[in-house]
């Protein structure tokens, strides 16, 4: 199903000029390694001044080996995520996608090509390095949730701020805070076992927040969500993007995310296939249910 | 490009688990998944209560004047390190398998900033935990059993013995649980953070 609109809306760019010269020059940065989206190649020289992006992906291969078999995930992706971003991963299964995704978030390293987080190349980063970056740098959203069932909504947030050292006034005072930001503070004390799916989504959203990250990397957030309530997630990421200015990077399937994404990504068959912006994208999906 | 060549920013290095934090934790995920847990300190259980029983019933035979017979205590010595043995292997399994059925919430953690050795810890603390009631629960019981058969000679029997082969016992217990977690414990922390997003069960 998100399979053939991607491809849907691949067609269509290739039909709207202007976008099917941003896809020309999305493949000139996969051949060149030179750098990011297509909106932004008239100023690249000031694009690479440095702490303005957050990710910076360098021809980054991946090649995994099944059964004695080399199986390229990766072919070779470049890829720039500005600070404060809303961005979306797309891509059919098997395309890339989740590698990518996971290399971004700091939870894979490359074989080949150089992944910079917060202008830290983290192949050169060790076990501690690399858990210090997962508890301060990177927030996680699951598609599963993934609260610790054991303890309660306020202690899964207070859980990374032990890891990171706070005492435990400021652990209770953000752990508030978050939830309400959130909206869910009268749950506070429940267990995750006795809240809805989106409840749970949105303790993990303020879990995600508890050490101000930089980036919040979050894995299908709707993938177990119903419509309506997936809706709500989506918007409460968007409003925590625009209000903290955290980066946001999603992998999904969900078009409700494209239209709160400042770029959709399209990668497919271990490479990028096409950047976009959101008004690109709102225009082709505008013509498209004819809105 | 002349940005990218500054070499990589080390991030300063603080990242902890305290150790009161850690035994909550523990203490949580025993209480959370007591039927399970109980299972587990079974084991322990089991296997101390017999070792008591032996320590009480040689105090007893003490304390009645009968003669010890090498031969006997040679089979009980043997009894006794097989049955432990047994309870070491029961644990480590039963732990193996909690810890696969954790993998997802380790690697959460993981995610959440947790070190290999808080994992490892939190596995130890929660198998010393269980040992300890464990073996608690299970010295009482072998005490119990063999001196209420033997009601007649209580005035005779060296109680502060008993007192330390139950301080023994309990040690014993305890040490054996951790032992038998350590393999488990460090299964748990070699998983990935990337554990986290697998959503097959």
């Amino acid at each position: 199903m998100a399979d053939k609109k991607m491809k849907s809306n691949g067609v269509q760019g290739g039909i709207d000029p202007q976008a099917s010269a941003h896809n020309a020059s999305a493949d000139a940065i996969v051949a060149s390694g030179a750098t990011t989206s297509a909106g932004s190649s008239n100023n690249v020289e000031e694009d690479y001044a440095g702490a303005e992006y957050v990710v910076r992906v360098r021809d980054v291969k991946r090649t995994f080996s099944v059964g004695g078999q080399p199986v390229h995930a990766l072919r070779g992706v470049d890829l720039d995520i500005k600070r404060g971003e809303y961005i979306s991963i797309m891509g059919p299964s098997g395309s890339g996608k989740s590698t990518l995704f996971n290399m971004v978030g700091g939870l894979d390293k490359p074989t080949d090509g150089t992944v910079f987080i917060d202008e830290v190349d983290i192949a050169q980063l060790d076990a501690f390095e690399l858990a210090w970056m997962r508890c301060r740098k990177i927030g996680y959203i699951f598609q599963t949730f993934n609260l610790i069932p054991v303890m309660s909504a306020l202690e899964n947030i207070t859980l990374p701020m032990i890891f990171a050292g706070a005492d435990l006034e400021e652990q209770m005072d953000k752990g508030r805070k978050l939830l309400e930001a959130v909206g869910i503070a009268h749950r506070m004390h429940n267990k995750p076992s006795q809240l809805s799916g989106g409840q749970q989504q949105r303790v993990a959203i303020a879990r995600s927040l508890a050490n101000d990250p930089a980036i919040i990397l979050a894995d299908e957030p709707t993938g177990n969500l119903d419509q309506a309530t997936g809706k709500e997630i989506i918007e409460l990421l968007k409003r925590l993007n625009k209000e903290s200015g955290v980066t946001v990077i999603t992998a999904t399937h969900d078009d409700k995310m494209l239209n709160v994404s400042d770029r959709i990504v399209w990668i497919a068959d271990g490479r990028v296939e096409q950047i976009k912006l959101r008004s690109e994208v709102d225009i082709n999906v505008g013509s498209m249910h004819g809105v | 490009m002349a940005t990218m060549s500054s070499g990589p920013t080390r991030p300063e290095r603080q990242i902890s688990l305290p150790l009161t934090q850690a035994f909550k934790i523990a203490l949580r995920n025993i209480t959370i998944r007591l039927g399970r847990a109980m299972i587990t300190a079974s084991g322990t259980l089991l296997g101390i209560a017999f070792l008591m029983s032996v320590f009480t019933g040689n105090e007893i035979q003490v304390a009645r004047n009968a003669v010890i017979e090498v031969a006997q205590q040679n089979k009980n010595t043997w009894l006794v390190v097989m049955s432990l043995l047994v309870t070491l292997v029961g644990i480590t399994n039963a732990m193996l398998m909690s810890v696969t059925e954790r993998y997802k919430e380790i690697g959460t953690m993981k995610c959440l900033g947790a070190l290999d050795n808080f994992i490892v810890k939190l596995f130890l603390i929660e198998s010393a935990l269980l040992g300890f009631f464990g073996s608690l629960i299970g010295a009482l019981l072998g005490a119990l059993i063999m001196l209420l058969s033997a009601t007649s000679v209580w005035g005779d029997i060296n109680w502060l013995k008993i007192l330390m082969y139950f301080g023994i016992c309990i040690v014993i217990g305890t040490s054996l649980s951790v032992l038998a977690a350590v393999a488990p414990a460090l299964r748990a922390a070699k998983m990935q953070a990337i554990d986290a997003m697998r959503t097959e069960v």
